[in-house]
């Protein structure tokens, strides 16, 4: 598993942002993580709290909001939900699709002291 | 207080493959990352491919390992350059992991460099390496229910090959299956159906990679950059 790798990525843009606002402590930070992203919200959770033990980060929480799959079809100019990873546009069955939503993996807010 | 952030947590690892992508391009180099489970036969299918192409084309190959140098062996034997990274128990290969192996290559003499990645059908899809394209490779005898169990690496990839068809007799597998639910997650996959083991389906696929190398060059020949 790449959790490892993930929160090792984290914590060195967290004490990056920290040091930007002077922050001496975190408290939480919040992360999206797209449905098709291939993450485990237990082992992410896991490392993160192994890495910042003994770190101005410890006893922060990791909080994960998963964002489902959306696509857009340019054809039809609308935005819909992609279900069990059928990445066509379920009105006029088109194939050219962009995926909007759903495969992210980012930092969204944190908060510091 | 809180504070927004809004970061890719991935941004240092796009960073440093951007960096190599830029870096291939001036070398007028196509590059693929090759991804599998364990086992699938991604050495073998590069074997035959390099025994196939390389009197048209100059490979190299990075080859990624958890651990042994076996597979730059056997690649080596083939008379290419090929290179062995072991990750010491990382699941994938990231693009710094790439950018270290540089110093071993001459960019200005190859035209098409394979990173075999270490056999995952998970991480390895998550982390770019500065490849123009993701090739995967999935072996029937892994079981026709793969690409909803895993649709992240189907999605990412622009070709897959199934392969070890010979064994189709022996495994509950339908290929029909596959290839219904790989189309669904990524509709403009490439597929080929091959045995590394009898030959069968390989011809398209050799056709089909050096037609890409000889696109990626004649790209830049009638390109901005003349």
């Amino acid at each position: 598993m790449h959790e490892m790798s993930i929160a090792q990525s984290l914590i060195t843009i967290l004490q990056e942002e920290m040091a930007k606002h002077g922050a001496t402590a975190l408290r939480s930070v919040r992360l999206s993580i797209g449905e098709m992203s291939a993450i485990v919200p237990e082992s992410l959770s896991f490392c993160f709290e192994i890495i910042i033990e003994g770190t101005p980060l410890e006893g922060a929480k990791l909080l994960m909001d998963r964002v489902p799959l959306r696509g857009y079809c340019p054809g039809c100019d609308r935005p819909f939900d992609i279900k069990d990873f059928v990445f066509v546009c379920p009105t006029c069955g088109s194939t050219k699709i962009e995926t909007i939503e759903g495969q992210e993996l980012s930092i969204v807010e944190m908060e510091v002291e | 207080m809180k504070v927004s952030v809004v970061r890719n947590i991935l941004e240092a690892n796009e960073r440093i493959a951007e960096q190599n992508k830029a870096l291939f391009q001036e070398h007028h180099l196509l590059v693929i990352n090759l991804m599998s489970s364990p086992g699938a036969g991604k050495t073998s299918l590069l074997e035959k491919t390099i025994d196939a192409l390389k009197k048209d084309i100059r490979i190299g190959v990075i080859e990624g390992d958890i651990q042994s140098t076996s597979d730059a062996e056997r690649i080596a034997r083939k008379g290419v350059p090929a290179v062995q990274i072991n990750t010491g128990g990382a699941c994938h290969l990231d693009g710094n992991m790439i950018r270290e192996t540089f110093p071993e290559f001459d960019f200005s003499r190859l035209d098409l460099l394979v990173v075999e990645n270490v056999g995952n059908l998970v991480c390895p899809a998550e982390f770019r390496v500065g490849e123009d394209f993701k090739v995967m490779l999935l072996s029937v005898a892994e079981g026709d229910d793969k690409p909803s169990k895993y649709p992240l690496m189907f999605h990412e990839s622009k070709v897959l090959l199934i392969n070890k068809t010979d064994l189709l007799p022996y495994v509950d597998c339908s290929v029909e299956k596959i290839i219904k639910d790989s189309l669904n997650i990524n509709p403009e996959l490439t597929i080929f159906q091959v045995s590394c083991k009898t030959g069968e389906g390989l011809g398209d696929w050799y056709r089909w990679l050096h037609e890409s190398v000889k696109d990626k060059s004649r790209t830049f020949k009638d390109g901005p950059h003349g």
